[in-house]
């Protein structure tokens, strides 16, 4: 159903904000067999096209997924081996202390971020919270010098996390915001190779959406489509969770709702998962922030937008946990939904 | 690496049985008789060269701090306490195994979206965490996990940097791996090796390991706290890497026998083999239990400094391992009747 190993891959690879080249080969070296092109623009996002059948004018579809990740950041090399960071994105560094990383620098080189020992600890610090500049990356190293030439100030950070395979088809892992949705990207592409589809598909991996939605900006510049699908993960329900706040695993894709997405769109997005039998879930977004959907919106003199998310658990740590069902759900509205294109369709989305 | 397979065995304490098969098949080859007792402990005698030498016990425990698995919700979460002294903040965002089965789980939390600017000033305990195994109901968790059963990390080890290791429990299997190492050599001396449960839930083991044994000193092989780091203030830090094995001369639970300590280092000394003293009363070893064993066994504790004890991933240098192994190995080489002697 959903090919686990390109699932690991592209969890486990490293994309930081800013820093997506690694994380962006293992794509493009997934898409080619089954797109006509593939190529990073000029800020770096991966932009793949799948053609459509019959004459121009295609309609232009992009599919937009964010390859970029939370991390850390190099600010300072100390005495012993010893680095200090910052953070990329909103990492919540609550969940920093303890972690096993990896540090991107001029080769991978593990550490840990080192917690004080218990025993040590008065019963007072052990309730504080641990705060960003307590905090420091332990390489081993004891010469700050040799150090420095590895991994000097700017190197990016993640942390060391293997793809955990739970039961009942879920996985848990790093970086799943968004790998999840790339991964249903080119399961998508992948699965158009079968299919007659008349519209165009651009397939977008995009940069820096962590650091505020950046890649989603040029992208659909450049490619300029008809409309536009962003596809993100939205919270899965925790405990503590209210109904709005977190959607439960395993019940299908969230549709998104609300001032970013055009209800035209919305709609066929419905009407295809109930043609195909897909279960699905609406989740609804009084405000347009915190996805590419924002950004795809209002390039050029606007795009008819929507918002496919899959549900996550315990989003930006280390162990964010999604179903794997509901990856190959995703994949499938998106390929019913583009199945079922019609220019027509298209022309109606600018007619209110 | 003997320490790497040490290191991924499954040994919350009282759930030691991955740990303890893996080192009797370990030291099979190398000893005269292997027995476990009522506890789980497991024990093994090897034969000195000289008849009536000493007996000496060396002593490792074969536990790691845990979690236990205390309660299934009816969503499929576990929730779980721990065993052993873990810093409750250290657990958000962790993947562990849970149970001999070793069913993989990741330590979940609510989001930080979802979490009021007071809410993220405050750090995750334990109240605050569930395990997550990925079961959609308590039927079908019950499946793989039970309640009672252990969880530990689930780290991987890899050398750091400067002859380094980064692994999980290495409180105490890099006990366990020296024990087993020297083993392998022949002594004047006879050995009495006992590779202990429980020492994170109170050196439950150590209390029982050293009974009726005719033991007549007993060497503790640990791993002690390091601290060594930014920020520590240098009368806190306890140990460093890389300054050889670390004599305690006192703790929580024991007075070293200042005799055997000083013969130790005078051992040291003189095989040039580095060495330090343990800088702080915290803390306790099997040695606490030991001593006070019968009417009473003069006991010394020798540890490799190790940063971030208790937690997903802790640092030691190997060259602190391998004078343990040759300190330990040169003062039995050198032990006889005389110098065991107060």
């Amino acid at each position: 159903m959903v090919d686990l190993d390109i699932l690991r891959r592209l969890s486990e690879e490293a994309g930081v904000s800013g820093s997506e080249l690694k994380v962006a080969e293992v794509i493009m070296e997934a898409l080619r067999p089954y797109t006509d092109s593939v190529a990073r623009d000029i800020l770096g996002n991966v932009i793949a096209l799948k053609k459509g059948e019959g004459g121009q004018p295609r309609p232009r579809v992009l599919l937009a997924a964010h390859m970029d990740e939370i991390g850390l950041m190099v600010t300072r090399v100390e005495e012993g081996g010893f680095l200090r960071f910052t953070t990329v994105g909103g990492v919540d560094v609550r969940t920093l202390l303890g972690q096993e990383v990896i540090v991107h620098g001029v080769h991978s080189l593990p550490g840990v971020i080192g917690a004080k020992p218990p025993h040590l600890q008065t019963p007072d610090q052990r309730k504080e919270t641990i705060t960003g500049e307590k905090l420091y990356i332990d390489t081993g190293f004891k010469d700050k010098e040799k150090l420095e030439q590895i991994a000097p100030i700017g190197t990016v950070a993640t942390i060391d996390r293997n793809l955990q395979l739970l039961t009942e088809g879920r996985v848990a892992g790093k970086a799943l915001d968004n790998r999840a949705g790339v991964m249903v990207l080119l399961g998508c592409l992948q699965e158009l190779m079968g299919i007659k589809h008349c519209a165009d598909v651009y397939g977008v991996a995009t940069i820096q959406e962590e650091v505020g939605i950046r890649g989603a900006i040029t992208s659909t510049y450049k490619i300029n489509p008809d409309l536009g699908i962003a596809i993100d993960v939205c919270h899965g329900d925790m405990p503590g969770t209210r109904g709005d706040e977190g959607y439960p695993l395993d019940k299908g894709p969230a549709i998104g709702c609300g001032p970013h997405v055009h209800h035209q769109l919305f709609r066929a997005l419905k009407d295809s998962a109930e043609r195909v039998g897909i279960s699905y879930q609406i989740e609804p977004s009084p405000t347009p922030a915190g996805t590419d959907a924002w950004g795809i919106q209002i390039a050029r003199s606007g795009i008819p937008t929507a918002l496919i998310s899959i549900p996550l658990r315990y989003m930006h740590t280390s162990v964010e946990t999604i179903s794997t069902r509901d990856l190959y759900e995703t994949t499938r509205l998106l390929v019913a939904f583009i199945q079922g294109l019609k220019s027509s369709f298209v022309e109606g989305l600018l007619c209110y | 690496m003997l320490l790497k397979r040490l290191s991924a065995a499954f040994g919350p304490p009282g759930q030691e049985g991955e740990v303890r098969d893996l080192l009797r098949r370990e030291i099979g080859p190398y000893v005269d008789k292997i027995w476990t007792d009522a506890l789980g402990n497991l024990l093994a005698e090897k034969k000195g060269l000289e008849e009536g030498a000493p007996r000496v016990m060396l002593t490792a425990h074969m536990d790691e701090v845990a979690l236990m698995i205390t309660h299934i919700e009816d969503t499929g979460l576990l929730r779980f306490k721990t065993m052993g002294g873990i810093d409750q903040r250290i657990l958000v965002s962790k993947p562990v195994v849970v149970g001999v089965k070793k069913v993989p789980g990741v330590i979940g939390s609510k989001a930080i979206h979802l979490v009021t600017p007071e809410e993220r000033k405050r750090a995750f305990m334990l109240r605050d965490l569930y395990l997550d195994i990925g079961a959609s109901s308590r039927e079908e968790a019950e499946k793989l996990v039970t309640v009672g059963e252990g969880a530990v990390f689930n780290s991987s080890f890899c050398l750091l940097g400067d002859n380094r290791v980064r692994a999980k429990a290495l409180d105490d299997r890099v006990g366990c791996s020296a024990l087993v190492e020297i083993l392998q050599r022949q002594y004047p001396v006879t050995l009495i090796a006992a590779f202990t449960v429980q020492e994170e839930v109170g050196l439950r083991g150590a209390r029982v390991a050293a009974f009726g044994k005719d033991i007549d000193l007993a060497l503790v092989l640990e791993a002690t706290m390091a601290f060594d780091v930014p920020d520590s203030k240098p009368h806190e830090t306890v140990t460093y890497l890389g300054g050889g094995p670390a004599l305690t001369i006192m703790d929580r639970t024991l007075i070293a026998d200042p005799a055997l300590l000083a013969s130790l280092r005078k051992t040291a000394r003189e095989r040039k083999i580095p060495y330090q003293l343990r800088r702080t009363g915290t803390g306790g070893t099997d040695g606490g239990a030991i001593h006070l064993t019968e009417d009473g066994i003069p006991t010394v504790v020798m540890a490799v400094p190790c940063r971030y004890l208790h937690s997903p991933a802790s640092v030691i240098e190997l060259s602190d391992y391998h004078h343990l192994v040759d300190l330990t190995s040169a003062f039995l080489s050198e032990l006889t009747e005389g110098r065991a002697d107060k």
